[in-house]
């Protein structure tokens, strides 16, 4: 539980500095530095019983299924990490209150801090690959928002851009590679990895699992081809490079090596992949140090080098590398993290980074100079400071090897360069900033900055020096438990300072001596370089971005030229292609259910419905006659209905036909009267062949399910329906009882439909004739009498209609929806005969408040079960079981139809009253009519 | 009877499609109406095509198939709704830019009438 806790604590605590808000930074740095002193005490805690040998964990399922378990483990590796992780951190808030300007917001700085923090530990702690990744995705947009913190600035924003853009890459392909790990391995528990080690390194996909998880650990510990996102990030506040690049980020790819070396490791790919980037990134990492102007720019480089030793190291892979790599992990991250926060203080005093403009500070800055020269010692690999010791163990492990046969020696000789190099970039760091004669054009006075800021420094100087001299007695303890998770072997350590003359010791000395050499004669260097047109790599990364960017824009040209006639035809092809093969695949079309005689009304039907279909089709520019021809594929439609044993259907069909082709023709009002002749020949035939393609294939869909038997589930319908809704109609019966909820959110897209209705014509401002195509000025008279007369007749008698096929709905052809319809139907008689202001002074209903009290009462007779314990909308039939019950159930199944009633009688009359009143109010008119 | 039924939902649903592909919103409209038949006619032949057996229990022998018959029944409604929406909308558009063209203005422009 403490371990969770460790992971869980900053992420929680991230939201403590942002509650600080207003107040002082005092108060932002102490909530961040409490969490992060909880995190400690509560590592410490653990800390015995690894040291032991034990490996706390916790596990608690996550996702099951996809094998994503919330399980930690804190075994030697996971302690060596989360400790600096979380020690590096404290010192890092403790320089931040000191180093960020009273216009930074500290609260966003520690929040964002506390994130990666959080993100960091989890890397180290997961015992499960996926839930690894996902931290490991967390520290990408922690960082993200931590290098870009001064977002006010271009070159942060691009250069958090670019890192995300790398990092992020790089995490798909580890996931990926993680997943094929996990395949293989059939588990993404840590333990059942190891355990399937051996079949993991004999799969045919061992090679793509190792590169695509090679790719992520290498953008993330910018190896070479990767290193170029890192030297960008360096846009970020000192803190958080010192953080970030020496300790936390930049070392995930490592540890991601380091946890995973005992089922990747030991095959040739491995060694030769993974040396050979490290050697290479060793190398340029060292050189492009030496010639950067930059402090920060130095460091990032050396950073890039020192990963690179680490990445050789481990590819290497023998217990001594691993002994050497994590050492050199532990010592350069106290190095480096001071000297960052070094580079910090000479910029927050001088008010440059600038190496050109930078020198002669050890009169203003003594004290800053000697923590700059034991750091700079230290990651020269001098003798006494930590460094040292494990660059020994590096150039003993790169003289032993014999990975690459004959050619082996290559690898010693490079790496004593690769030291040089470092020596020399060490030599610059002190001897430039700090002697040679007093620079005078400084944009600051520099004076030493507060204790407490050099305190940060002193620790890590401190610590370089100790372990440098006493390694055996402060580091073996957590190196040895360190390395035997990562080789499962009871490594022998033995790290001294004197070992006696012998190669390693000799090329240090070598080392030292060719590095100061490079430094003397680092002009010539420099003149060489100077031939090589240097490219920024943010420009190169923005090219190409804007490059793909263009691509794909060019590409999705093609597809989107702003024609919908397009986009429908790409659609409708897409789903002929998806369709085709599968009725390819039937081998008889015809199946084995009997066949309907054909009779000559379904005859004569169906071919003035295909006639009526296809003149509709044809004649669309005449608008009108279009419109008829619509109506009458509707009315056959329903006559349809009507012989093949579906009443309700047809009543429906029927009074929607009527009140969908008044809306329509009302619709004609206001659209232009002409249609002119649009299409080419070419799109013409294009359409006809796609549409009769479309045709062809529905129609064959559906004589294939017509000519197979049915089995259906509506049996248990048919069976329940008398007893369990009481009522014969089946139909009706599913509506309101059976599949209730489905009609309740029916009833609520019709009433959503015509709020929206409602809103489009607000404020609208339609175009009007005021006559017709042919110049003829509307009739003056609104209101034919003989039609006022019929309808104001007609709807009485249609509202008992209405009433009458409403209460019968349940038993008999009926129900709320052909009722409500009927009604509207009746009511928009009257609108049309009499007129908008007619009707609206006899009848003068809000038709929103109608729809939702339709709404509402359907939905409070299903909330009504409740109260009777039953579930939402269960009829009350069946569980009330006194003497007038009967009378009951009806009542509630009857209710709910009525809010069905009300609803669709408020939305359709809504939709047309709304609309039809427009011609009505604004109609222009002719003189003299 | 049923290749016939099968031949006239082909048939109406070709016209719709046709319709449907008309560069102006008002044969759209007419387009998505009949689209709107073609479909509730194909799924109410879920249940198969049965005469004279009506879904109510103590009519008749035999019932037919009473799932699809609600089903479609909503959907009749529900179509109402939407043919009802996008009419507005074409009116709407209409009186905003002055046009019951469906393509982008600029692709219009290019193109020339269509």
């Amino acid at each position: 539980m403490n371990l969770a806790a460790i992971v869980f604590l900053p992420f929680l605590g991230a939201i403590a500095p942002l509650l600080m808000g207003g107040r002082s930074r005092v108060h932002s740095t102490l909530a961040a530095g409490i969490v992060t002193s909880i995190c400690i005490g509560l590592l410490l805690s653990l800390t015995p019983a690894v040291l032991a040998g034990d490996i706390p964990n916790y596990l608690n399922s996550w996702l099951p299924s996809l094998g994503l378990n919330l399980a930690f483990r804190l075994d030697g590796l996971s302690l060596l990490f989360a400790g600096l992780i979380l020690f590096i951190g404290l010192l890092v808030i403790i320089y931040a209150h000191y180093y960020l300007s009273s216009k930074d917001s500290a609260p966003r700085f520690f929040a964002c801090l506390l994130l990666f923090m959080g993100s960091m530990l989890g890397i180290v702690t997961s015992d499960n690959l996926l839930l690894m990744w996902f931290f490991w995705e967390l520290t990408s947009i922690s960082s993200f928002l931590l290098i870009g913190y001064w977002f006010h600035q271009s070159n942060a924003r691009r250069g958090a851009r670019m890192a995300l853009a790398i990092t992020g890459a790089g995490g798909l392909a580890l996931l990926a590679g993680i997943l094929l790990i996990g395949n293989i391995a059939g588990s993404y528990q840590l333990d059942a990895v190891f355990a399937a080690a051996d079949t993991i390194r004999n799969h045919d996909l061992y090679l793509p699992a190792l590169i695509l998880i090679l790719l992520g650990a290498f953008t993330k510990s910018a190896q070479f081809p990767f290193q170029f996102w890192l030297p960008h990030a360096m846009a970020a506040p000192t803190p958080v490079s010192a953080y970030l690049h020496s300790a936390t980020m930049v070392k995930a790819g490592i540890f991601l090596m380091a946890r995973l070396l005992p089922v990747l490791a030991g095959t040739p790919e491995w060694y030769t992949i993974v040396t050979l980037t490290g050697l290479a990134t060793l190398l340029f990492g060292a050189y492009f140090a030496l010639l950067k102007t930059d402090l920060k720019g130095l460091l990032a480089f050396s950073t890039i080098s020192h990963l690179g030793l680490i990445t050789m190291l481990l590819g290497l892979g023998s217990t001594g590398a691993v002994i050497a790599a994590l050492f050199h992990i532990l010592n350069h991250a106290t190095f480096k993290a001071g000297l960052f926060m070094i580079a910090g203080i000479i910029d927050h005093e001088t008010g440059t980074r600038d190496m050109r403009k930078l020198s002669g500070l050890r009169h203003a800055l003594p004290f800053t100079m000697v923590l700059a020269v034991i750091t700079s010692a230290a990651m020269a690999g001098i003798p006494l400071f930590n460094g040292f010791l494990s660059k020994e163990m590096f150039f003993a492990e790169a003289y032993q090897q014999d990975l690459f046969g004959g050619l082996s020696w290559f690898v010693p000789v490079l790496a004593t360069l690769g030291a040089m190099l470092s020596v020399a970039y060490s030599i610059r760091f002190v001897h430039e900033v700090f002697f040679q004669e007093v620079a005078d054009d400084l944009p600051k006075t520099p004076h030493e900055p507060p204790l407490m800021m050099r305190f940060p420094v002193i620790v890590f100087a401190t610590l370089c020096i100790l372990v440098g001299v006493a390694p055996m007695l402060l580091a073996s303890g957590i190196l040895d438990v360190a390395v035997r998770a990562v080789t499962f072997a009871t490594p022998t350590l033995d790290i001294a300072i004197w070992h006696g003359f012998n190669m390693p010791l000799l090329m240090s000395g070598m080392a030292v001596i060719g590095g100061i050499v490079i430094y003397i004669s680092r002009a010539e260097l420099l003149t060489f370089s100077r031939q090589f047109d240097s490219h920024d790599a943010k420009d190169v990364f923005a090219s190409i971005v804007s490059a793909t960017t263009r691509f794909c824009d060019n590409l999705m040209q093609r597809f989107e030229n702003g024609s919908l006639q397009r986009y429908v035809a790409f659609l409708l092809v897409f789903t002929l292609v998806v369709v085709a093969p599968e009725l390819m695949a039937i081998v008889q079309l015809q199946g084995s259910r009997p066949m309907l005689p054909v009779d000559a009304i379904s005859l004569v039907g169906a071919i003035v419905l295909m006639l009526a279909a296809l003149s509709t089709a044809m004649l669309h520019r005449q608008r009108l006659t279009s419109l008829m021809m619509l109506s009458v594929v509707g009315l056959i439609v329903s006559l349809s209905f009507v012989h093949f044993s579906a009443p309700d259907l047809a009543m429906t069909q029927l009074v929607v036909e009527v009140v969908s082709i008044i809306l329509m023709i009302l619709a004609l009002f206001f659209m232009p009267q002409r249609i002119p002749r649009a299409s080419s020949g070419r799109r013409v035939a294009r359409d006809v062949l796609l549409a009769g393609t479309v045709g062809g294939i529905v129609g064959t869909l559906n004589y294939a399910l017509l000519t197979r038997p049915l089995e259906s589930i509506s049996d248990f319908f048919l069976a329940n329906s008398v007893s369990g809704g009481g009522g014969t109609n089946v139909v009706n019966v599913i509506l309101v009882d059976f599949r209730g909820f489905d009609t309740l959110g029916e009833i609520t897209v019709l009433a959503i439909a015509a709020a929206g209705i409602h809103k489009l014509l607000n404020n609208l401002r339609p175009f009007m004739p005021s006559s017709d195509v042919d110049g003829r000025p509307w009739h003056r008279v609104k209101h034919p009498l003989l039609v006022q007369t019929i309808a104001q007749a007609i709807l009485p008698l249609a509202l008992m209609v209405s009433v009458y096929i409403f209460l019968r709905g349940h038993n008999l052809p009926g129900g709320g929806f052909i009722a409500g319809l009927v009604t509207a139907a009746a009511m928009i008689l009257q609108y049309i005969a009499n007129g908008v202001d007619w009707v609206k002074s006899r009848f003068d209903y809000n038709y929103q408040k109608l729809i939702s009290i339709g709404v509402m009462i359907a939905m409070f007779t299903g909330v009504g079960s409740w109260f009777f314990d039953h579930n939402f909308l269960t009829s009350s039939f069946t569980h009330v079981h006194w003497p007038l019950i009967g009378e009951f159930e009806l009542a509630t199944a009857i209710l709910f139809d009525l809010g069905v009633y009300l609803t669709v009688i408020g939305a359709t009359l809504m939709i047309l009253a709304n609309f039809g009143q427009m011609t009505t109010r604004h109609r222009p008119r002719q003189e003299g009519y | 009877m049923e290749i016939l039924y099968a031949i006239t939902v082909g048939t109406l649903t070709a016209c719709s499609v046709f319709l449907i592909l008309r560069g102006r919103s008002f044969p759209i409209v007419i387009g998505l109406t009949m689209l709107s038949y073609a479909v509730n006619l194909f799924l109410f032949s879920t249940g198969r095509l049965v005469i004279n057996e009506l879904p109510i229990i103590g009519t008749s022998e035999a019932t037919t198939d009473p799932l699809p018959q609600a089903l479609v029944l909503t959907a009749i409604v529900i179509g109402f709704a939407m043919t009802a929406y996008s009419i507005i909308l074409a009116v709407r558009v209409r009186g905003e830019i002055g046009s019951d063209e469906v393509n982008d203005y600029n692709y219009a422009e290019q193109e020339g009438q269509r």
